[in-house]
């Protein structure tokens, strides 16, 4: 399928065509290579959307098995393994790279920088996500893929329960990523820190660069705990160590702590920008600043403050007594009040304001009841002796969909329509834009909210099937139906990315009107050096103050000059590569070949040390080509 | 690549002297905050792995027990040897505050020899334990134990390998404002093994012993 696309989008979409014309390979060449945050985000967004897809397919294959009682279509072991793959590809390969592909392309932008910190270990980063994704989902052609669930429970997950190599596959397909994924953050947070542009305070960054540094800071402190249980994991699989295995004097618990450790605040970590990207289109079409910024700040980081320390909730049911059990109920009932603040600041936006019901307005407007509910099923779920009922049934089912679908997937796709003029130069399809929501919203309720009643009733979850005559076919068949309608919806999705690369309106700088940060002021799509002259930022909303007071343009904070750009470079993905071969062949046992594996990527790393990047420098002419006479 | 720009954002004259070699450009000051981030998220990596261990230590199962493995003599060399190199690196980075390649470059040279005589005895140490029946499989201990203190090692091999790249471009190069901070966070990642290793020191070791 991506393939297609590229297809499709090289000849008419200026920030995907080539800017030395030496045919496809060269054209591949070049986006293999590249170290612009802006191409890199394209890449981490094109992973994104293609595994949102894969997992959707593994869904929508376990809705229709789940149709009807006593069904035979998917059942058993291969059940189990939808539902892993499904869970971890949603969580790993498409929310996080759809996030860190937004962060990429729009965090530099409005601090008013030229690039991230770091733009080869960006290019790192993105590739090792790109191999992990890959080694994670090519198990199928190995004839085998995890069955344990995405939270890999032991000892289910360990060679007695799981005796193929499903489950190495997950180990190491997680693993690569992983490390990508920390190098990200790490290039996220020092970009956010060091990089902003004159002037630009951290209280005066728009709230997606907050939540973006946040969800960088969780990152960084949340996915070592599964790097060590990844690591545990594989010693105890492939070479024999004891550390789950309860029956050799491993402590399977330790498992489930190393993990919800990391998977409690992940859960934040794709939330939280959401809430960032909400603010943005709320505040952009309701043409008002956002109400309580100093409030959404404060909130945005007690979330996740809160957040590192609530993971006990996912193991109310293990006996680790009631004192600790209270201890994290509480601690997670907390996080409804700053989440709290936040739903009403963004009413209060609202209110007063001159709203446009454009289609990303639409999404933010219905990420806001969806995620109420969300948080109301939370706040049940998080009373832990009412948790001792709702566990393992539907109703977990629900309300962590109406998080992340209802959440996270609304805020993206609404934030996809509201860049994507500024990714590409081109406005996607308004009125499809409204069927792609109302598909989606309709049907995303039609799924899941049946789940509530379906699991209070005792459907349990992950299992493939259900008797009939207990009242649960109607429930089933609505979800079903829903789930179908999604998938509808987001095939119109891609038909509308499709029409906007190709056939889309010009897009202008501010192509809403109303646009109040700094990627608003510059080209669309983007210049490969993002700002001309580093822009001097005065204030909250840089732009809106400059259209407002100013002379429609940005006050420059350095003459124009030449710009120094960052070398493109293979070595990144010759490394996440030597990772991939590595990873495959610790899985079946050639070491011989995981040592060539690490082997290239040390030397890629020595070949880097010691040759140092000169980089290149953007003539002063090429710019004022570019810019127009304006510069 | 330290272009004059990348000299002198953000600085004024009293920050360019205030600000060490490592510190003058851009690049610098975003590779050492980078580091001082990279150094948390390892921090919560070892503490995970602590935490594995204190769990797992009692479950020595039929295999040998820490009271018959450890003894502090070897434990005490190793120790020594690593806050040692640690202290020749802070040498090292001081030499390079004057720009002195000779005696930057010669210091990092005696902090490899450190770090290589404590994995060396690491690895005879591993040896002597694998000798007297405790197998990486034999228990949950020997796993725990071998993965905590052999991912420091690790991260000892690592930095040795760091260190060496490092010192080889001070030999070429001499100290510019490219590498001084290659050297300063080669030698904050020396340190942060160093504090590690204290941790193992007392946790592996010394309450074991207790």
């Amino acid at each position: 399928m991506a393939k297609k696309l590229e297809e499709v989008v090289t000849p008419s979409t200026p920030a995907l065509r080539s800017g030395s014309k030496k045919g496809v390979w060269g054209w591949i060449y070049e986006w293999l290579t590249t170290v612009d945050h802006k191409r890199i985000g394209m890449i981490y967004m094109t992973i994104g959307i293609v595994y949102l897809a894969v997992g959707g397919i593994q869904a929508l294959m376990m809705r229709a098995q789940l149709a009807s009682p006593d069904n035979e279509l998917f059942t058993g072991n291969f059940f189990n393994q939808l539902m892993t793959m499904h869970g971890t590809n949603m969580i790993f390969f498409a929310a996080m790279p759809l996030l860190f592909g937004l962060f990429n392309y729009i965090v530099p932008l409005q601090i008013g920088a030229r690039d991230v910190a770091f733009p080869f270990m960006n290019a790192l980063s993105v590739w090792l996500t790109f191999f992990g994704a890959l080694l994670f989902n090519i198990c199928w052609f190995f004839g085998d893929a995890p069955a344990a669930g995405w939270f890999a429970y032991a000892p289910l997950g360990l060679k007695t329960y799981s005796p193929g190599p499903g489950m190495d596959f997950y180990v190491l397909g997680l693993q690569i990523a992983g490390f990508g994924t920390l190098m990200g953050a790490i290039n996220f947070i020092v970009t956010i820190l060091n990089m902003r542009a004159p002037g630009m305070t951290l209280m005066r960054m728009p709230l997606f660069t907050w939540t973006a540094f946040i969800s960088s800071v969780l990152v960084l402190f949340a996915f070592p705990p599964l790097t060590i249980g990844l690591f545990l994991y594989m010693f105890e699989r492939i070479f024999g160590g004891i550390f789950f295995d309860a029956a050799l004097g491993g402590n399977p618990i330790l498992w489930q702590h190393l993990f919800w450790i990391f998977g409690h605040p992940e859960v934040y970590i794709v939330i939280v920008p959401a809430f960032g990207m909400v603010s943005e289109i709320v505040a952009t079409f309701s043409n008002k600043r956002v109400f309580g910024y100093p409030t959404m700040v404060v909130a945005i980081v007690l979330i996740g403050f809160i957040g590192m320390g609530v993971w006990i909730h996912h193991l109310f049911t293990v006996g680790l007594g009631g004192m600790i059990n209270a201890i994290f109920a509480v601690a997670t009932m907390l996080v409804g009040i700053p989440t709290g603040i936040k739903v009403f600041n963004w009413l209060f936006t609202m209110w007063g304001g001159k709203i446009k019901f454009t289609t990303p307005m639409l999404f933010a407007i219905g990420f806001i009841p969806t995620f109420v509910i969300a948080g109301v099923t939370g706040v049940m779920l998080a009373a832990a002796p009412a948790d001792y009922q709702f566990q393992d049934s539907y109703f977990v089912i629900a309300h962590f969909h109406y998080t992340l679908y209802g959440g996270v997937v609304f805020a993206v796709v609404g934030a996809l329509y509201y860049w994507f003029p500024k990714f590409f130069g081109r406005m996607m399809h308004e009125g499809l834009g409204k069927w792609n929501f109302w598909t989606m919203f309709i049907g995303f309720h039609l799924t899941f909210f049946p789940m509530h009643f379906s699991g209070i009733f005792g459907m349990p979850r992950r299992v493939y099937t259900y008797n009939p005559g207990v009242g649960l076919e109607l429930y089933n068949v609505l979800s079903t139906i829903g789930a179908y309608l999604m998938g509808v919806s987001v095939v119109l999705l891609v038909i509308n990315i499709l029409y906007g690369l190709t056939k889309g309106p010009k897009a202008a700088n501010d192509p809403w009107g109303t646009g109040r940060t700094l990627e608003w002021a510059i080209p669309s799509p983007v210049p490969e050096y993002n700002f001309a002259q580093t822009p001097y930022v005065r204030g909250l909303d840089a732009w809106f103050i400059e259209k407002t007071e100013g002379k429609g343009k940005l006050q420059a904070a350095e003459p124009l000059g030449p710009i120094h750009m960052p070398s493109p470079s293979i070595l990144p993905f010759i490394m996440a590569f030597g990772m991939f071969i590595a990873g495959l062949s610790i899985i079946y046992h050639q070491f011989f070949f995981t040592i060539i594996g690490l082997g290239i990527w040390a030397i890629c790393m020595v070949v880097r040390s010691m040759n140092d990047d000169e980089g290149y420098h953007i003539p002063v002419e090429k710019i004022r080509s570019i810019e127009g006479e304006g510069a | 690549m330290a272009s004059e720009h990348q000299l002198t954002t953000g600085l004024n004259a009293g920050d360019r002297l205030r600000l060490g070699l490592a510190s003058r450009t851009l690049e610098g000051r975003n590779k050492i905050l980078a580091f001082w981030f990279f150094l948390g998220g390892e921090s919560v990596l070892f503490a995970s792995l602590f935490a594995t261990f204190l769990v797992l230590r009692h479950q020595t199962a039929n295999g040998p027990t820490p009271h018959e493995l450890f003894g502090l003599g070897l434990v005490f060399i190793l120790t020594f040897l690593l806050i040692t190199s640690s202290l020749t690196s802070i040498f090292a980075v001081n030499a390079m505050e004057r720009t002195d390649r000779k005696k930057t470059a010669a210091w990092l040279g005696v902090t490899i020899l450190l770090g290589l005589g404590f994995l060396l005895l690491q690895i005879y140490e591993f040896a002597h334990y694998a000798h007297e029946g405790l197998g990486f499989k034999t228990s949950a201990f020997a796993s725990s134990f071998y993965t905590l203190v052999g991912f420091h090692g690790f991260h000892v091999a690592f930095g040795l390998c760091w260190l060496t790249a490092v010192t080889v471009q001070v030999v070429r190069n001499g100290v510019t404002t490219v590498n001084a901070p290659k050297v300063f966070i080669a030698t904050l990642y020396w340190h942060f093994v160093d504090v590690v290793w204290m941790f193992i020191f007392t946790v592996v070791y010394l309450m074991s012993l207790l």
